[in-house]
């Protein structure tokens, strides 16, 4: 690879302008008229699509409107049964995603493709061929690292171990992966879903030096003001298809929001008054162990209020996820107490929580949330299959939990081909709506919510909000758990921020703001 | 059109099992030419022997009965996500307490003998496979270690007891110390159904467990949350479903179901309980469970298969001269076929999945 690259710039410099890695740019790379088919799904209509060097150009649309099956074809994982791409001008066929990645292209998908126990380096190097034959080079490794990450303010250190960093410090490492194998277009799929506000700023920097520097940068997302904060164009899929192509200067979140979803969309909730009943959800002194024997929750203590939604703000691993599984049954309490609607449930098993009427919808969504071969009707009933309408004796009535399915699938629009498809094929989404509709038809006094909206697409994840605001009219008391601040915004009564497993502050709605909660986050005392 | 594609797709699917089969049989004939032997008159004698006569076929349905009986509790053992290996010793205590009940009480008339001697061989069983079941809720011991571990134990306790407190008197009384217990009383005999066949009322037993183990699966509480807790148990101890219990119910319904193969050899082909009566069963009914897909009602043609292949191997192994060993190769091939033909399948359909 050392060798051939420098072979591939010799003979580019005399073709075409490098990029500061010694690679040649991509000058343009069109997808023209892309179909991609697949049993009973036309994924990619005839698609067109196109970014140049130094250009920053997002690709905008729903789950399911055919966003990651583009770059996909793109990053040779599948072919296309219609259309071209060309780089620069060339037809070109990717073949696999060695391919593609020979040919410049680099793909930074969602779930990061590290070895957690390997160095930061040697998951660079990881596949790739030595410069010393069968002894490693790792130091060369690390110097070409420690070069490229100064050019491009990639804050990395290559001989960190991967299971030591943030989340966002491994998606550097997986951009670093891409520039470090040549990559002159990046693709990169949500890379903000797993970041606070902080590191999307950092990570923004970083794409707009690269594209500074003659890179391609394709950017996949859903969030909208962030697609007005880095991207030059936009071009937005619908149902398969392009619907719009345009330069993203003078575009509004709410024009956007239309041509994603196809219809108008709410921006804004409207609240009824904020009348705070009995305390249902009391946490006292909390002590919570996380995975490594440190305390994970530190002697958090807070009340949520029927008819009121208490938002958690924090940055991914400062004790949320602990904090939730404590509540939920999942993890052990050390000390400290939790009452949940008088009843104190401090050690009790999830069973018992769900019978004093505490309902959870959990942040791993595929892993907590279904099974993901049963159908959606045999999903519905996972907690409450063991009594009337849904069984009778020892039998499950299915006459009854299928038109309770029926039901709840029209009640929350789920969109499922019948209540007998496996839940897995339907997008994440209408899964969530399906986790809603099991938790919400219980009546819950007390609800545990955890990134309700975390990957799902606009139009659910409005739908979602909506429904947690009726369940607030209806006097349920919510804990919102979420690292979408915009979300803890639109929903909260009060929003606790998390740093370090502490509270920092509470704060009433009307007295928060992103720049607040930002700083909280940070750790920094206001 | 899409119709029509799924329609071949599933047929496609349904075969594929045959299609392993017949592969397992080419490799298999490459095996007996180079143990010298005619392959096409092997198979031949292999199909002569196992459906050739009357008897010949009824004898097949003999064999498939453990067969389905063991696989059955490597179903619910399998879809509650425990892996049970532990069938040989299962079918070993259960013949040994159908016998121990039926010796005790030989003055019970048969209606209560014969229900008796079979509950006495479930309960063995269950016990035998509850063992690792609670080790592994309470522990966390791996199932797979203690199951295969309680075979062993269950084979010196066998050795044990036929040698010493339940020979046959007349074993020792003749000097000749066979290891084999006397023989059951009549009344507690599975009623014979086509004499001189050996065909008896414990395969008829076994196909109605069969369909009852589907409803149970399928149709009830308990079948569900075995399920829900096999294919995710995060899933199911979030929603409230005590995974451990579960895993552990699944381990004892499996040994139930093997003690009972063991119960029904004793009382409908033997008659006493014999050194070696597991036969190999217990490994085999897993080979029968994976080739009916985990299936109830799948596993009842797959009995009938493996069935007809251990009573072919016999034939086979006159014919031809060569070890009936042969056909535990050929299972395993059939095994490893079907296996990996299925994991091809299931990656395919992943591979057409769309994701956006």
């Amino acid at each position: 690879m050392a060798h051939g690259s420098k072979l591939m710039a010799l003979n580019s410099q005399r073709m075409s302008i490098l990029l500061p890695t010694g690679q040649p740019r991509i000058e343009s790379m069109r997808m023209i008229n892309i179909t991609k088919r697949f049993p009973g799904v036309l994924a990619n209509d005839k698609v067109n699509f196109d970014v140049k060097a130094g250009e920053i150009h997002a690709l905008l649309g729903e789950n399911g409107a055919g966003k990651s099956t583009l770059m996909r074809q793109l990053g040779g994982l599948y072919r296309p049964d219609g259309g071209e791409i060309h780089l620069d001008g060339k037809p070109v066929q990717f073949k696999s995603p060695a391919d593609s990645i020979q040919r410049g292209i680099g793909m930074i998908h969602q779930h990061f493709m590290l070895v957690p126990t390997l160095t930061v380096a040697e998951n660079v190097a990881l596949g790739l061929p030595s410069s010393r034959g069968l002894q490693l080079d790792l130091d060369k490794v690390s110097q070409k690292i420690e070069k490229l990450a100064q050019r491009y303010g990639l804050k990395i250190h290559p001989d960190a171990y991967v299971w030591q960093l943030s989340v966002g410090e491994q998606q550097r490492v997986e951009i670093m992966k891409a520039l470090y194998r040549g990559a002159a277009l990046l693709a990169l799929d949500e890379p903000t879903a797993v970041l606070t506000p902080q590191e999307v700023d950092d990570l923004f920097k970083v794409l707009r030096g690269m594209a500074a520097d003659g890179h391609a940068l394709i950017f996949i997302s859903h969030k909208l003001h962030e697609i007005i904060d880095i991207s030059h164009r936009v071009t937005v899929m619908r149902d398969s298809k392009v619907v719009a192509t345009h330069p993203t200067a003078g575009s509004t979140k709410t024009q956007l929001a239309r041509e994603m979803v196809g219809r108008e969309v709410i921006l804004q909730y409207d609240k009824t008054p904020y009348k705070p009943g009995a305390a249902m959800l009391r946490i006292e002194d909390l002590v919570v162990m996380g995975d490594r024997g440190q305390k994970a929750v530190h002697d958090v203590s807070l009340i949520v209020r029927e008819g009121e939604i208490f938002g958690i703000a924090g940055v991914s691993g400062n004790g949320q996820r602990e904090l939730a599984e404590a509540l939920t049954g999942l993890r052990p309490v050390q000390t400290g107490r939790v009452v949940v609607a008088g009843q104190e449930l401090t050690h009790a098993k999830p069973a018992q929580r769900i019978a004093a009427g505490q309902s959870a919808i959990p942040e791993e969504r595929m892993r907590e949330g279904v099974v993901k071969e049963f159908s959606v009707s045999e999903n519905l009933i996972l907690q409450d299959h063991g009594h009337e309408p849904y069984s009778r004796n020892i039998f499950l009535n299915f006459d009854a939990i299928a038109k309770e399915s029926k039901r709840l699938i029209d009640e929350f629009r789920v969109k499922t081909p019948s209540a007998e498809t496996p839940i897995k094929n339907l997008s994440g989404g209408n899964i969530q709506k399906v986790i809603m509709a099991r938790e919400i038809n219980r009546k819950p006094r007390v609800l545990i919510c955890a990134q309700p909206t975390r990957g799902v697409d606009i139009g659910a994840s409005e739908y979602i909000h909506q429904r947690l605001l009726e369940q607030r009219s209806a006097g349920t008391a919510t804990l919102l758990i979420s690292e979408d601040l915009d979300e803890l915004l639109a929903l909260s009564d009060r929003i606790a921020v998390m740093f370090d497993g502490k509270i920092m502050s509470i704060i009433d709605r009307d007295k928060a703001t992103v720049e607040r909660l930002g700083l909280l986050m940070a750790g920094v005392k206001a | 059109m899409s119709q029509v594609r799924r329609i071949v797709n599933t047929s496609f699917e349904t075969l594929l099992p045959v299609v392993g089969v017949i592969v397992a049989l080419i490799i298999g004939a490459f095996m007996l030419l180079a143990l010298g032997a005619n392959p096409i008159t092997a198979y031949g004698a292999l199909i002569e022997g196992a459906f050739g006569s009357q008897y010949s076929f009824m004898q097949t349905l003999v064999k498939a009965t453990p067969l389905l009986l063991v696989g059955l509790g490597v179903c619910i053992a399998f879809r509650g996500g425990v892996i049970n290996i532990g069938g040989e010793g299962q079918i070993i205590v259960g013949g040994l307490g159908a016998t121990a009940i039926a010796l005790a009480l030989p003055n019970l008339p048969g209606v209560l003998l014969l229900p008796l001697a079979l509950i006495a061989g479930i309960i063995s069983g269950a016990i035998w496979g509850g063992i690792p079941g609670v080790l592994k809720a309470r522990l966390g011991v791996n199932e797979i270690l203690t199951t295969i571990m309680m075979n062993a134990i269950a084979q010196q306790l066998s050795n044990f007891l036929l040698r010493g407190p339940m020979i046959d008197p007349k074993e020792v009384l003749a000097k000749t110390y066979l290891p084999q217990s006397a023989q059951v009383p009549e009344q507690a005999w599975l009623m014979r159904l086509l004499p001189p066949t050996l065909l008896h009322l414990g395969t008829i037993l076994a196909v109605v467990l069969a369909i009852g183990v589907f409803v149970f699966l399928w149709r009830t509480i308990i079948g569900y949350r075995i399920r829900a807790v096999g294919l995710n148990p995060s899933a199911a101890k979030y929603a409230g479903i005590n995974v451990p219990t579960y895993q552990a119910l699944a381990l004892v319904l499996g040994g139930a179901f093997a003690g009972l193969a063991g119960a029904v050899e004793v009382l409908g082909v033997s008659h006493r309980m014999l050194d070696g009566v597991s036969g190999g069963y217990g490994f085999s009914g897993i080979v029968t469970a994976l080739f009916g897909k985990l299936h109830p009602l799948g596993s009842i043609p797959a009995s009938v298969l493996f069935g007809s292949l251990l009573v072919g191997a016999d034939k086979m192994q006159r014919a031809v001269q060569v070890p009936a060993s042969l056909i535990q190769v050929l299972l395993g091939l059939v095994v490893i076929f079907v296996v990996s033909s299925d994991i091809w399948v299931r990656r395919r359909a992943s591979k057409r999945q769309t994701n956006g």
